[in-house]
């Protein structure tokens, strides 16, 4: 147990609001992808936060107990838009092509919330900091 | 209080205290995201008065247990003022708002620290 814990856990979190911020940029960059089949249309990545808190954690390489990690990264299940647009060279026999399910408001939302967790997690370290050195400065009391 | 028994007295406790609760909660700030995590804290009324809160006493053969049990760390549970769908119990602005009070609390300790050992170097030094 040591000041540096602190360091590592809000470590974890930034790590997991960048992967989340990466989605979100994956997901903007993607919103008119369109394709041929409904199959391979495009869908919004979403990653799933977990707390590691659990001793399998620690023994599969996670060092930081308490902080958060992305357990996978998953579709989401929002049914794709399906558009008639026959002139499209992508569109299928019946003329139809499919818009990923990107929705951009929702993206917007998702990557001001994660920015927002992230500077939060980096004034906790400034804070961590700043009392380390203070805690290196009692020897000269 | 024996200067040289107990050079620092209980600030030296205190400062692991501050520091576990100071982790506690950037742990809560880490997963204010992450579904169904519960936030903690520390209750430090409990650990130092080091006693078993002892649980609802049961006056009858009949009583059910009231399922409470000692809990020595003084790990207690954050109360959510409002509840949250996805069963998350982190607020993050009373993280923030205890995270801060943690830091400060833990400088006046370290504030402390620097007392009794400017102390004891000036009376090592006889001045």
């Amino acid at each position: 147990m040591s000041i540096k814990n602190i360091f590592g856990i809000a470590g974890t979190a930034l790590n997991a609001q960048t992967i989340r911020m990466n989605t979100t940029a994956s997901n903007l960059a993607n919103a008119s992808t369109i394709s041929p089949t409904e199959q391979e249309a495009f869908r919004a990545k979403r990653p799933i936060f977990r707390a590691l808190v659990e001793q399998a954690d620690l023994n599969r390489g996670f060092s930081n107990l308490g902080g958060v990690k992305v357990k996978e990264i998953v579709d989401d299940t929002t049914p794709v838009r399906k558009v008639f647009d026959p002139q499209n060279p992508e569109s299928n026999e019946e003329g139809y092509v499919f818009l990923s399910n990107v929705n951009e408001v929702t993206e917007m939302v998702e990557m001001i919330a994660a920015s927002r967790s992230f500077q939060n997690n980096v004034e906790v370290v400034s804070t961590a900091k700043q009392l380390l050195f203070r805690t290196l400065d009692i020897t000269k009391a | 209080m024996n200067l040289l028994d107990n050079p620092l007295g209980i600030h030296e406790k205190a400062l692991a205290l501050r520091n576990q609760r100071l982790e506690l909660l950037s742990a809560n700030i880490a997963n204010a995201d992450t579904p169904h995590f519960k936030a903690k804290d520390l209750d430090f009324k409990r650990i130092l008065s080091n006693e078993d809160p002892s649980p609802m006493a049961a006056t009858d053969g009949r009583h059910f247990d009231s399922g409470e049990t000692s809990n020595p760390n003084g790990l207690v549970f954050r109360v959510p003022y409002s509840a949250s769908v996805d069963g998350n119990t982190v607020e993050l602005q009373v993280e923030q708002a205890a995270y801060g009070e943690a830091a400060a609390d833990f400088q006046s300790t370290l504030t402390f620290l620097e007392s009794r050992i400017s102390g004891i170097r000036k009376s090592l030094r006889g001045e």
